[in-house]
């Protein structure tokens, strides 16, 4: 892989097993991460997009290593190493988490009501050993105002602020330790529109100034288009489909995706004519139809699909997709294709 | 255009609480037409939902109509003024359900986790209309069947939790429909689901609307969804429609900067990749902390001066069009 790449997921399979009974023998697992393959460059943003319970976050969460991994391997370069997070002990993965950092979804729910939000910006600098109160109160500070927080509200606990408020907190108190990957899970689904935009823009400018790199996990095709520039889209614990954003959206390759853009609405009234509607529901991922996941609802399948589960190839260049028809489909994007 | 089957005028609901009266609706104008869909937009706190619970007369304690009309046009044909009637009466109980009805946002918490869906549209059903247990339960079958549930019959015997999102919003707008309602407010009824169930649940609504006529008020916060869904809007902020209208006259000429900012601001998938958003300057204040004048002027990026600050700007009406701002007159 080029010398560009901070993050290099190989084969990653998290398992989740179902107990029934007296002895809680296990029956089954709950396959939510099955053999996921994708890389990110370093500065780059890559979405991860896909239905309620695809294993968008469990598959951050084993990158973060606050799961283990079933098998598979999560490779991160960093200061010119390589090391496998998905195999190391626990004590030697210690140093490398501050290089990687979480933002979470619910901004209610993610900080801790009794400390003010000096402390809470400023508690990952003391884990990690800045015992100097002045010191951590002059970074504290700094991170402040990188969010766009006046350092007046320092001593103010987190529900005196709103929503997109306490976002910029958490964005702050995952930035302390200059990480080099955010690792930011639907960060604004729970905001409103244009509180919604104020934390997209801040995320794009510290991305610029602080060389950031983002794995960018939403559901909402839009947010996507705005953030990223490369989409992995994810269905019953399986990557589609990747490519650069642009494409994606104008030129999808894999049938599901195709259904996904369709169905996304578009601030345009009149445009829905053309919908393509989703038959059924997502697959059980303790129960995947066999052969593609997606057979069920594909209005392409065929006898085949049924039978043989397609492999993430890449079919051109920088173009990958798990679609055993992909080369002979001609599916519908948004937007204007690129020129070739 | 016909006459509408609800009008609201002037309506206010405000909550009496320690820290000072809270105008979560204050001075709310809309109208609702027969086979139509208003859609209701604005952010979080606006007062959506509590306008919702006006209209059905069931607003939480502390708060209370204070102010204003709610006008229904009953099945019967005479105009009742629904703020007028107390929200415990026998009266409001003969509306709720067979007049009007309420699709939640959160479907989980609006069933009782104890009772099968069955027993609980069936209960529904018996409490408007004079239905013997089975007919109750033929009746509930065939409601599900016409929302798209698969297998009803079995179905009807299964408890809430053991459907998923898109079946029990379903299940949701069945158990609303089950008198045969004229209006159907749906209070972000998709917020919880997935973009392709969402697109499924949309669909839903279209196809019941197109063939009983019914008028749907859509409540969300979405504007793609307002602009796939709405043939009216009322664009609201800080307890009043700050803008209504035709939905492709708002998209195309938004006449209120609210809801200029506001569409300018949305994500949309025509985006260019990696493009800043623009924003709206300052945040929404709170209701208790209503700015004079115009509210929206503190964070308006095309005030007049004094005027915007200190007088509160009347609606301004042309044809099916309102807005109540000082850029299209009426200053004193
Ligand atoms: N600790 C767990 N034990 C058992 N099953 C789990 C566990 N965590 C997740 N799962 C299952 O794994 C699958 C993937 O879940 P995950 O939370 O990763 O999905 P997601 O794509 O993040 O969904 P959402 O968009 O709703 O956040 C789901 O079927 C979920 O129920
Ligand atoms: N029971 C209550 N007591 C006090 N204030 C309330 C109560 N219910 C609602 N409010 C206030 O009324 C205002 C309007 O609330 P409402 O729930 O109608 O907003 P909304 O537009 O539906 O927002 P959202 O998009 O978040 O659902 C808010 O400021 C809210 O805090
Ligand atoms: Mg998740
Ligand atoms: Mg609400």
């Amino acid at each position: 892989m080029n010398a560009d790449v901070i993050l290099d997921v190989r084969g990653l399979r998290k398992f989740f097993p179902i107990r029934k009974g007296l002895l809680r023998r296990v029956v089954g697992n709950v396959r939510a991460v099955d053999r996921v393959s994708f890389f990110i460059r370093r500065g780059e943003t890559l979405a991860l997009v896909g239905e309620s319970g695809c294993g968008k976050t469990t598959v951050s969460r084993c990158i973060l290593r606050a799961l283990t991994p079933t098998e598979g391997s999560v490779l991160f370069h960093h200061d010119g190493q390589t090391v496998d997070l998905a195999k190391l002990r626990r004590r030697a993965l210690r140093p490398l988490r501050r290089h990687m950092q979480m933002v979470f979804q619910d901004p209610y729910a993610s900080l801790n009501p009794r400390m003010v939000v000096g402390d809470i910006i400023g508690e990952p600098l003391l884990i990690n050993g800045m015992r100097d109160r002045t010191e951590r109160r002059a970074r504290v500070q700094e991170l402040m105002e990188l969010v766009h927080l006046p350092a007046s509200v320092m001593n103010r606990f987190p529900h005196a602020f709103s929503g997109g408020q306490r976002q910029r907190i958490g964005i702050a108190r995952a930035l302390a330790l200059n990480p080099s990957l955010v690792v930011a899970d639907e960060p604004v689904s729970a905001l409103d529109v244009s509180v919604q935009a104020q934390i997209l823009n801040l995320m794009l400018d510290l991305q610029d100034r602080l060389g950031l790199t983002y794995l960018f996990v939403a559901h909402d095709l839009s947010v996507v288009k705005h953030v990223s520039n490369r989409v992995a889209v994810m269905y019953v614990g399986r990557i589609v489909e990747v490519a650069e954003t642009e494409t994606l959206y104008a030129s999808p390759l894999h049938p599901y995706t195709e259904a996904l853009l369709s169905a996304a609405p578009a601030p345009v009234p009149g445009a829905v004519s053309s919908r393509i509607i989703l038959e059924r529901e997502i697959a059980d991922p303790a129960n995947p139809p066999p052969g593609c996941a997606f057979h069920p609802r594909c209005r392409y399948a065929t006898a085949r699909c049924r039978e043989e589960t397609p492999e993430l190839a890449e079919i051109a260049p920088g173009r990958h997709v798990a679609c055993l028809r992909a080369a002979e489909l001609s599916l519908r994007g948004i937007g204007k294709a690129p020129a070739a | 255009m016909a006459e509408p089957l609800l009008s609201v005028r002037g309506l206010r609901t405000h909550f009496e609480t320690p820290e000072g009266t809270i105008r979560a609706v204050d001075d709310l104008d809309f109208d609702v037409f027969e086979g139509r869909t208003l859609g209701v937009v604005g952010e979080s706190g606006c007062g959506k939902s509590v306008a919702a619970r006006s209209v059905l007369g069931i607003v939480e304690k502390p708060g209370r109509v204070v102010g204003g009309r709610i006008l229904l046009r009953t099945h019967a044909g005479d105009t009742l003024d629904l703020a007028a009637l107390p929200q415990d009466s026998a009266a409001y109980r003969a509306i709720r359900g067979p007049e009007i009805a309420l699709v939640f946002q959160e479907p989980m918490a609006s069933f009782s986790q104890y009772y099968t869906i069955g027993n609980q549209i069936t209960e529904a059903i018996r409490l408007h209309l004079r239905l013997s247990r089975s007919a109750a339960r033929a009746r509930a079958i065939e409601l599900l069947d016409m929302v798209g549930v698969p297998q009803p019959s079995r179905r009807i015997d299964e408890y809430p939790f053991q459907l998923s999102g898109g079946l029990r919003q379903r299940v949701m707008i069945a158990m609303a429909l089950a008198c045969d309602p004229r209006i159907l407010i749906a209070d972000e009824p998709t917020t919880a689901l997935d973009v392709t169930t969402q697109a499924q649940i949309l669909d839903l609504l279209r196809e019941l609307q197109a063939k009983r006529g019914l008028a749907i008020i859509l409540i969300t916060h979405d504007m793609g969804v307002i602009a796939e869904m709405a043939h009216d809007v009322a664009v609201m902020y800080l307890g009043r429609a700050v803008e209504t209208g035709p939905v492709a006259d708002i998209f195309a000429a938004p006449a209120h900067p609210y809801t200029r900012a506001l569409l300018r601001s949305i994500p949309t998938v025509l985006a260019k990749p990696r493009t800043h958003l623009p924003t709206i300057a300052g945040s929404i204040p709170m209701p208790s902390a209503r700015p004079a004048g115009c509210a929206f002027s503190p964070r308006c990026s095309e005030v007049l001066g004094d005027v915007c600050r200190q007088t509160e700007p009347p609606a301004i009406g042309e044809g099916a069009r309102s807005v109540r701002c000082f850029l299209h007159g009426g200053a004193p």
